[in-house]
C-alpha cells in the first residue's frame, strides 16, 4: 500500500517545484535551484525505493503494482487513470531518475551559479560574461550567470514531472498527457534563449514536427479506444484473446489488421518524438537550447519516451506474429525505418563539426537501433539499449557541455572570439580538462560499443544478434555498417576535441569545470560501464554462463511465453561483427584525425568531395522539406485558400450578389420606377396641371367676360340638348 | 411556484440596460458600475444554477412556463438541460469579462454598455428558450445592438463593411430558419411552438428530408459553417473588443446550439439523411480556417479565422450523431467560447496599447504585459488540444466520434487541422510575445489593468479546471446528449 501511494507521489515533487518557482521564488536563484534539485532528489529517492521494491516482487509482469482512479466520464463508465509499475516501467524509472537528478545538479554549474551578473546580459540571450576589476588593477573577464536562471529550473522541473508521469502511468492516455507536456517543455526549453531567432525557429520546428506524429498517435488512441473500450496497458497488452482478435480483424486501411493499423498510428507518434526518419529533422536543431536541455531531451526524457511507447505497444504490434516467421507489415515498417535511420544519420554525423550536432545525429542513429530491434522482435534488446543509451548519451551531452564551458572560459580569457562548439577549434583538451576527458572517453567508447567493459557493447551486441538470428540480414548489415560509422565518428570527435595539440588559444586556456558539473559526469560514467552487466547475453562465450542475464529475466517476462522464445540459432557471427566494427571504426577514426593541425580541412573532405558536402548539408533534407511541405502549405494557405476561395470565390460571390442587388435596384429605379411608376403618376399630375393651366386663360376676373362665356355655354348646351332630344325621338 | 431564476438571469441585463439608457450621459462611471453589477448578478446566478442542476436526473430543469399568445400556441417557456446549462454559464462568464475589459471605453459608454446588456439578454434568452417562437424572438433582438456596436465603436476602416456583412448574413440565415420553423409548426398539426412538444411530432421522412437543411443551415450560418463563414472573421475584426468576445465566444455558439436544438433534435431523421454534408463542410471548416489563419498578417484576423476552424470541430461533433461526438461538441462549444473570448480580449489589450495589429510590427510584448502573454499562451494550448486543458477534453471525444462513425479520411484531415492550429498559434506567440520588442513600444506600452487581469485570470482558470477535472462538466453534457441520442433513435 505504501508502494502504491509512493508511485502516485513520484511525479509530484517536480510539478510542485515548477509552481513554487513560477509563483513565488523566481526572484531568488538560490531558492529556485534548491527547490528544483530538492524535488528531483525526492523523486529520485522515491524512484529508487520503488525500483528496489519492484525488482523483488515475483512475477511482476503479471501482477504489476497498480492503482487507478476515475477521471474522464465516458457514457456509463469512467475512463480511469492510474499508475502502474511493471518490469518495463521499473527499468525506465531507474534511468529516468538518475539522469534527471544528474542533469539538474549539472545545470547549476552550467548556468554559472555564483558568478556575477553579466555586463550586457538580458533575458532571452545566453550570458555573455562579466568584467571584474582584480586587485592588481587588471580587468578579468569571467562567465556571468544566466539571466533567466530560475525560469530554467522551473521549466526543467515541469519536464521532469511529465517524464515521471509518463513512466508511471498505467494507460496510454496519461502517457499521452505526459508526452504532450514534454512537447510543450521542449518548445519552451529549446526556445529558452528566445531573443535568438534561430532558437525560436528551432523551438517551433521541434514542436510542429513532433506534433505531426502526435496527432496520428491521437488517432491511434481514438481507434484503439473505440475498438476495445480501454486504453489500459494491462487490459490490452496483457490480454492475449483481445490481441488475437485485433490481429485477425481487418481494419480496411491499406490491408492492415486492426492491431497493425493501430500499431502503425501509434508508431507514428514514436517517429515524431524519437526523431526517426522522416521526422528526425527537429532533433539536431534542438541543440539551440542550453546543453542540459539537450541532455534532457536526448537521454532522460523526450526521445526515450518515444521508444518507451514503441516498446509498450510491442505486444499489439507483434500480435499474431510468432518468432521465426516473416514479420508483419507494421513490424517490417519499424525494422526498415529504424535500420535506415540508424545508418542514414550515422553518415550525417560523420560530416558535422559542431560537437553537439555530432551527438545529436548519433542519438537519432541509436534510436534507430532500438526501433529496428523492435521491428525484428528483439524486445528486451531494445529496452536494454534504451537504458544503456540514456546513461551514456546523457554523459556525452553533459561532457560536451563541459567542453563548451571550458572553451568559453578560454574565449573569455583570451578575448578572441572563436566558435566554442566547433571541434576544429579544440584539440588537446585532455590535459586541460582531465575529468571531462576520461568520462567523455568512457561515454564515447560505450557509444561505439567498445567490447566487454562498456554498457553500449552489450546492448548493441544483443540487437545485432537479434537481427542476425532472426534471419533479417538486410537489417543486420545496415546496423553493422552504422555501428562501424558510429565508432568512426566517435573517435573522430574524441580525437579532434581531446587529443593532439590545442588548435586555438581558446583551447589552450580552457579550464576544467567545477564539481557540480563533473560529479554528474562521474556518476553517469559509472553507469555507462556497469549498466551493461545487468544484461550479458547468456549465449556469450564464457561470461554468459557466469553472469546471469538479469535484464532478460526481468523485462522479458513482459511478453507472453511464445514471443520470448528467442530464435534457436546462436551464432557467433554477430558477436564477431560487433567486435570488428567497434574496434575497426575506433582505430580508423583515431588514425585519420589524430594530430590534425590548425586550419586543416577535414581529411574526409579531400577524399570524398561531393559526398562530404552532401553529408555536411544533411542530404539537403531541410531544404527539401521547405520545398515539399512548407512552401506548398503556404501556397495553399495564402494563394489557394485565402486569396482564391475566400476572397475571390466566397466573398466575390457575396460582393457579386451585393452588386447585383445594387444593379437591380438601379435598373428598376431607372427603367421601371422612374419611367413607369413615377412616369404615370407624374404624367397624371402633369396632365391635370396642364389642363388647369389651359383653363386658366379664361379666368380673367371680368364679369362681362364670364357672362359672355356663360351665354355661349348655355347656347351650346341648348343646341346639344336639342339635337340629342330630336335624335332620341327619331 | 419556485423562484424564476432563469428569467432573472435573462432579464437582469435588460433592466440594467434600460436603466442605463435613462441615465444622464455624463455619469460614465455609474453606467459601468450598473452594467458590471448586472453582469455579476447573471453570472453568479448562472453559477448557482450550474451547480444546482441535477445531473443524474437530467432533462429540462428550472422550467418556467406561462401562456403568451395561447391562440397561436406560443408560450413563455424557459428551462435548461445538460447542453444548454454550460452555455448559459459561458454567456455569463463572457458577458462579465466583456464588461470588465471595456472599462476603458470613453466614447459614449452609456450607449455601449446599454447595448452590451441588450446583447446579453439576447444570448441568455436563446439558450434557455423552450419555445420555438421565443427562441426566434431572442435570436433576433441581438441584431440591433450588434450592428450598432460594430458601426459606432468598431474599427474605423472596416466597421461599416463588417457590420453590414454580418447583419445581412445573419438575417438571411434567420429568415431561412424561420421559414423552416413555420413549416414545422404547420406540419406538426399540434398548434404549438413548444420545443418539447415538437420533439414528439414525428414529422414524416420526406418532410424532414426537405426541411432539415433549411433549418440547419439557417442557424449554422451563425455557427460559421463553410461556405457561409465569411461574415465571421470580418465581423469579429471590425467589432470592438467586448463585442468580438461575445460574437465569437457566445453568438457562434448560439448558432450551433440552435442548429442542434431545432434542426437536429426536432428533425432527427433529416439529420441522419444530411449528416454526410455537414461532415464534409465541417471538415472543410476545420482545415480551411486553420490554413487562412496561418498566413494572416493581422493579429485579430488570425483569431477570427481560428474561430471558423474551431467551430468546424463543433459541427463535426454534430455530424457524427454519436455520443462521443456530441459530447465533445458540447464541451468544445464551452471551451472554445472561453478560449476565443480570452484571445480577443488579449488582442484588444495589445491593440489598445500598441495601436497596431500587424504581426510583423509587434514583438516581445510578454515583457510589457506578462498577464496577457501568459493568458494568450494558455489559450493557445487549449486551441491546440493540449492535454490538461479544456481543449483536449473537448477534442478527444470528437476525434473518437469521428473515427468511430465516419471513414478515416475525415479524422485524418481534421487532425491535420490540429497541426496547422499549432503552427499558427506558435507563429503568433513566438512573434508577438517573444520576438524582439520594437523600440517604440519600449516606452509607450504599459501593463494591462487590474480588471483586465481579473478577466484573463477567470478565463484561464476555467480552461485549466476543465482540463484537469473533466468531470466538472462532461457528465452534465452527457446527460443532455443522451436525450439527443434518444431522439435520434437508439445508439
Amino acid at each position: 500500500m505504501i508502494m502504491n501511494t509512493l508511485i502516485w507521489l513520484l511525479p509530484l515533487p517536480p510539478l510542485l517545484a515548477f509552481f513554487l518557482i513560477v509563483l513565488f521564488t523566481n526572484r531568488s536563484n538560490r531558492l529556485s535551484h534548491t527547490l528544483a534539485i530538492g524535488a528531483a532528489l525526492l523523486s529520485w529517492a522515491g524512484a529508487m525505493y520503488v525500483f528496489w521494491g519492484a525488482i523483488h516482487v515475483p512475477d511482476l509482469a503479471q501482477n504489476p503494482i497498480a492503482s487507478a482512479i476515475n477521471w474522464f466520464p465516458t457514457g456509463n463508465t469512467w475512463f480511469r487513470i492510474g499508475v502502474q509499475i511493471d518490469p518495463l516501467s521499473t527499468v525506465a524509472l531507474f534511468f529516468v531518475a538518475w539522469t534527471i537528478l544528474m542533469i539538474f545538479i549539472y545545470s547549476v554549474g552550467y548556468h554559472n551559479y555564483g558568478q556575477p551578473k553579466g555586463d550586457h546580459d538580458q533575458p532571452g540571450l545566453p550570458p555573455h560574461g562579466a568584467t571584474l576589476a582584480g586587485k592588481d588593477g587588471h580587468e578579468h573577464h569571467v562567465p556571468s550567470i544566466e539571466p533567466m536562471y530560475a525560469r530554467f529550473f522551473a521549466f526543467s522541473s515541469l519536464f521532469a514531472f511529465a517524464m515521471y508521469l509518463l513512466v508511471v502511468s498505467d494507460n496510454l492516455l496519461t502517457l499521452y498527457i505526459g508526452w504532450e507536456i514534454m512537447g510543450l517543455c521542449s518548445y519552451l526549453l529549446i526556445g529558452f534563449w528566445y531573443a535568438k531567432e534561430s532558437a525560436r525557429n528551432a523551438a517551433v520546428k521541434a514542436f510542429l514536427t513532433t506534433r505531426v506524429g502526435d496527432v496520428f498517435m491521437l488517432l491511434g488512441l481514438a481507434f484503439l479506444y473505440s475498438t476495445t473500450g480501454t486504453l489500459n496497458y494491462h487490459e490490452i497488452f496483457g490480454n492475449p484473446a483481445l490481441l488475437e482478435k485485433l490481429a485477425t480483424t481487418g481494419s480496411g486501411i491499406l490491408g492492415l489488421s486492426v492491431a497493425g493499423a493501430i500499431g502503425l498510428l501509434l508508431f507514428l507518434g514514436t517517429v515524431g518524438k524519437s526523431a526517426q526518419f522522416p521526422l528526425h529533422v527537429w532533433l539536431p536543431d534542438a541543440m539551440e537550447g542550453p546543453t542540459p536541455v539537450s541532455a534532457m531531451i536526448h537521454a532522460a526524457t523526450m526521445v526515450s519516451a518515444g521508444v518507451y511507447l514503441a516498446i509498450r505497444i510491442f505486444p499489439l504490434v507483434s500480435a499474431g506474429w510468432i518468432p521465426g516467421t516473416p514479420l508483419n507489415t507494421t513490424m517490417t515498417v519499424m525494422a526498415l525505418i529504424g535500420a535506415f535511420t540508424a545508418l542514414f544519420s550515422a553518415t550525417i554525423a560523420v560530416g558535422q563539426n559542431d560537437i553537439k550536432r555530432v551527438l545529436a545525429y548519433s542519438t537519432i542513429s541509436q534510436l534507430g537501433y532500438m526501433i529496428a530491434a523492435l521491428g525484428v522482435g528483439a524486445y528486451t534488446a531494445a529496452a536494454f539499449h534504451l537504458v544503456t543509451h540514456a546513461f551514456f548519451k546523457a554523459l556525452l551531452f553533459l561532457g560536451s557541455g563541459s567542453v563548451i564551458h571550458g572553451m568559453e572560459h578560454g574565449v573569455l580569457h583570451t578575448g578572441k572570439h572563436v566558435d566554442a562548439q566547433d571541434m576544429f577549434n579544440m584539440g588537446g583538451l585532455r590535459k586541460k580538462m582531465p575529468l571531462t576527458f576520461w568520462t567523455f572517453l568512457i561515454g564515447g567508447l560505450a557509444l561505439s560499443g567498445f567490447p566487454l567493459v562498456t554498457a553500449g557493447f552489450w546492448s548493441k551486441d544483443e540487437i545485432l544478434a537479434g537481427a542476425f538470428n532472426g534471419g533479417h540480414l538486410v537489417v543486420f548489415i545496415t546496423l553493422a555498417l552504422a555501428a562501424l560509422l558510429t565508432a568512426f565518428y566517435t573517435m573522430r570527435q574524441i580525437s579532434l576535441t581531446f587529443l593532439g595539440k590545442p588548435r586555438t588559444p581558446a583551447a589552450e586556456h580552457a579550464q576544467e569545470t567545477g564539481w557540480t558539473m563533473t560529479l554528474p559526469l562521474v556518476v553517469l560514467a559509472f553507469f555507462a560501464v556497469t549498466a551493461g552487466w545487468a544484461g550479458i547475453s547468456s549465449s556469450f562465450p564464457g561470461l554468459g554462463r557466469l553472469v546471469p542475464n538479469w535484464f532478460e529475466g526481468f523485462v522479458g517476462t513482459m511478453l507472453a511465453e511464445t514471443e520470448t522464445a528467442a530464435a534457436a540459432l546462436h551464432s557467433l557471427v554477430p558477436l564477431f561483427t560487433s567486435l570488428v566494427v567497434a574496434l575497426g571504426g575506433l582505430a580508423l577514426g583515431w588514425w585519420v584525425y589524430k594530430d590534425l593541425p590548425l586550419g586543416a580541412a577535414d581529411p574526409l573532405q579531400n577524399v570524398f568531395k561531393g559526398f562530404y558536402t552532401l553529408l555536411k548539408k544533411k542530404y539537403y533534407l531541410d531544404e527539401a522539406y521547405d520545398f515539399l511541405f512548407v512552401g506548398p502549405s503556404h501556397w495553399i494557405a495564402d494563394v489557394l485558400t485565402a486569396e482564391w476561395v475566400d476572397r475571390k470565390m466566397i466573398d466575390g460571390f457575396l460582393h457579386g450578389v451585393a452588386k447585383l442587388a445594387l444593379t437591380l435596384g438601379t435598373t428598376l429605379r431607372n427603367f421601371f420606377d422612374l419611367p413607369v411608376v413615377n412616369g404615370t403618376g407624374d404624367a397624371l399630375g402633369e396632365g391635370v396641371r396642364n389642363f388647369g393651366t389651359s383653363l386658366k386663360v379664361i379666368q380673367t376676373g371680368r364679369v362681362q367676360q364670364y357672362l359672355i362665356i356663360g351665354v355661349l355655354i348655355l347656347v351650346t348646351v341648348g343646341i346639344l340638348f336639342y339635337f340629342l332630344l330630336t335624335l332620341s325621338l327619331i | 411556484m419556485q423562484f424564476p431564476i432563469l428569467s432573472v438571469i435573462v432579464f437582469t441585463p435588460l433592466l440594467a440596460g434600460l436603466l442605463i439608457v435613462l441615465m444622464p450621459p455624463a455619469r460614465k462611471t455609474e453606467v459601468k458600475v450598473i452594467a458590471l453589477a448586472a453582469a455579476s448578478v447573471s453570472l453568479l446566478l448562472a453559477i448557482w444554477t450550474y451547480f444546482s442542476y441535477n445531473v443524474s436526473a437530467g432533462g429540462y430543469q428550472f422550467v418556467e412556463r406561462l401562456p403568451w399568445l395561447p391562440q397561436l400556441g406560443i408560450s413563455y417557456a424557459m428551462g435548461v438541460d445538460g447542453i444548454s446549462m454550460p452555455l448559459v454559464l459561458l454567456a455569463g462568464v463572457v458577458v462579465f469579462c466583456g464588461a470588465l475589459i471595456s472599462w476603458g471605453i470613453d466614447d459614449r459608454p452609456r450607449e455601449f454598455y446599454a447595448f452590451l446588456m441588450f446583447l446579453a439578454t439576447s444570448v441568455f434568452g436563446v439558450f434557455v428558450s423552450l419555445d420555438l417562437f421565443q427562441l426566434f424572438f431572442f435570436f433576433e433582438i441581438a441584431v440591433f445592438p450588434k450592428y450598432l456596436m460594430i458601426v459606432v465603436w468598431g474599427y474605423p476602416k472596416t466597421r461599416e463593411y463588417g457590420a453590414m456583412k454580418l447583419t445581412l448574413y445573419l438575417f438571411i440565415g434567420s429568415v431561412v430558419a424561420l421559414i423552416g420553423a413555420l413549416a414545422m409548426y404547420f406540419a406538426s398539426g399540434l398548434h404549438t411552438f413548444d420545443l418539447i412538444a415538437l420533439e414528439k411530432a414525428n414529422f414524416s421522412a420526406s418532410f424532414q428530408y426537405i426541411w432539415f437543411p433549411v433549418v440547419f443551415f439557417g442557424f449554422a450560418i451563425l455557427g460559421g459553417i463553410f461556405p457561409f463563414h465569411s461574415w465571421a472573421p470580418d465581423g469579429h475584426v471590425a467589432a470592438p473588443t467586448a463585442v468580438s468576445m461575445l460574437l465569437a465566444g457566445v453568438e457562434m455558439k448560439v448558432g450551433a446550439f440552435a442548429a442542434l436544438r431545432v434542426a437536429i433534435m426536432l428533425l432527427p431523421q433529416g439529420a441522419r439523411d444530411w449528416a454526410w454534408l455537414i461532415l464534409i463542410l465541417a471538415t472543410v471548416n476545420v482545415i480551411y480556417g486553420a490554413f487562412i489563419a496561418m498566413i494572416q498578417t493581422d493579429f485579430k484576423y488570425v483569431i477570427g479565422f481560428s474561430s471558423v476552424s474551431h467551430m468546424g470541430l463543433v459541427l463535426l461533433g454534430f455530424a457524427t450523431l454519436s455520443a462521443e461526438g456530441l459530447t465533445g461538441a458540447g464541451m468544445q462549444m464551452f471551451s472554445h467560447g472561453i478560449m476565443t473570448a480570452l484571445f480577443f480580449a488579449v488582442v484588444g489589450m495589445a491593440y489598445d496599447r500598441t495601436h497596431t495589429r500587424d504581426i510583423s510590427k509587434l514583438g516581445g510584448l510578454i515583457k510589457k504585459m506578462p498577464w496577457a502573454g501568459v493568458g494568450f499562451i494558455i489559450g493557445g494550448l487549449v486551441s491546440m488540444g493540449m492535454p490538461g486543458f479544456s481543449g483536449f477534453t473537448a477534442e478527444f471525444p470528437i476525434f473518437m466520434g469521428i473515427w468511430r462513425s465516419t471513414p478515416p479520411i475525415f479524422a485524418i484531415i481534421a487532425v491535420v487541422g490540429v497541426v496547422i492550429t499549432a503552427a499558427y498559434i506558435l507563429r503568433v506567440v513566438s512573434k508577438v510575445f517573444f520576438g524582439e520588442l520594437s523600440p517604440e513600444f519600449e516606452q509607450g506600452v504599459g501593463d494591462v489593468t487590474v480588471l483586465d487581469k481579473v478577466a484573463i485570470g477567470l478565463l484561464s482558470v476555467l480552461m485549466i479546471a476543465l482540463g484537469v477535472l473533466p468531470s466538472l462538466m462532461v457528465p452534465m453534457v452527457q446527460s443532455g446528449v443522451e436525450h439527443v441520442l434518444r431522439l435520434l433513435g437508439g445508439a
